[in-house]
């Protein structure tokens, strides 16, 4: 099967919906934080070193017009997630063979 | 009516905890309007900021690209309501990566001190907020 894009649109901190989505990913497979799921890539926080040890064999992206909206700039990202517009969500979305979303 | 009914009764000390993200769910929203209702009838109000909620009082909230209101603005008019008791608990600020200078700078106009402006938000530390909360007559929640 062809990877899978996993999208995670739920803090983080509310459920656990980016904990289950880091278990069932496989390696090679892509992983895009959207809605509440931008708290995720929050540096300093406590799911910071859950998707740091995602990013050795996954990819992971966060959307920035979330981000914006909810008053985080760029540079409180984490080192290593890409940050993607909607055009970049729908590159990410036609690249994968299926879309996954952990709600 | 009685004379007491007239002039609104008790004044009652009403907690709003706020536990929710500001753009995910309509809690948030639905929560500052409540209480700005509650304020305008002269209540007792207090904001708590627990949990996702601290991510509401985020400074630089720009809704413009996905297309939802940005009600951030409207948490300015607290303090023109009377309402003069925000907190936010460090605890939460801590775990998710942010800090009270992430905060919005709200203020209030000191009416006993020549109108001057005084920074509305209080950071607490998680064994105070249970004593705010222990303190309230009426708790609502969002």
């Amino acid at each position: 099967m062809g990877a899978i894009l996993h999208t995670v649109n739920k803090s983080p901190f509310e459920k656990n919906s980016l904990q289950t989505c880091l278990r069932m990913s496989l390696p090679g497979s892509s992983i895009l934080l959207i809605e509440d799921g931008v708290y995720a890539a929050l540096a300093g926080g406590d799911a910071a070193a859950g998707l740091a040890a995602a990013m050795q064999d996954r990819s992971v992206a966060v959307l920035g017009p979330d981000l914006r909206a909810r008053g985080i700039a760029e540079d409180r990202i984490m080192d290593g997630i890409e940050i993607v517009d909607y055009d970049g969500f729908v590159r990410l979305a036609a690249a994968s063979a299926k879309v996954q979303s952990w709600m | 009516m009685t004379e007491q009914q007239n002039t609104g009764g008790t004044v009652k000390k009403f907690l709003y905890i706020n536990r929710r993200a500001p753009h995910g769910s309509n809690y948030a929203q639905e929560g500052l309007e409540v209480a700005l209702i509650g304020a305008a009838f002269e209540q007792d109000v207090a904001m708590a900021y627990i949990d996702d909620g601290v991510f509401q009082l985020k400074r630089d909230q720009d809704t413009s690209a996905i297309g939802s209101k940005n009600f951030s603005a409207t948490f300015r008019a607290l303090g023109d309501y009377d309402v003069r008791k925000v907190y936010v608990e460090r605890e939460s600020l801590e775990s998710r990566g942010i800090g009270e200078e992430d905060l919005m700078p709200l203020v209030y106009e000191d009416e006993d001190d020549d109108w001057e402006e005084k920074p509305l938000v209080s950071v607490v530390s998680a064994a105070e907020m249970r004593d705010i909360i222990d303190q309230a007559d009426v708790i609502l929640n969002f």
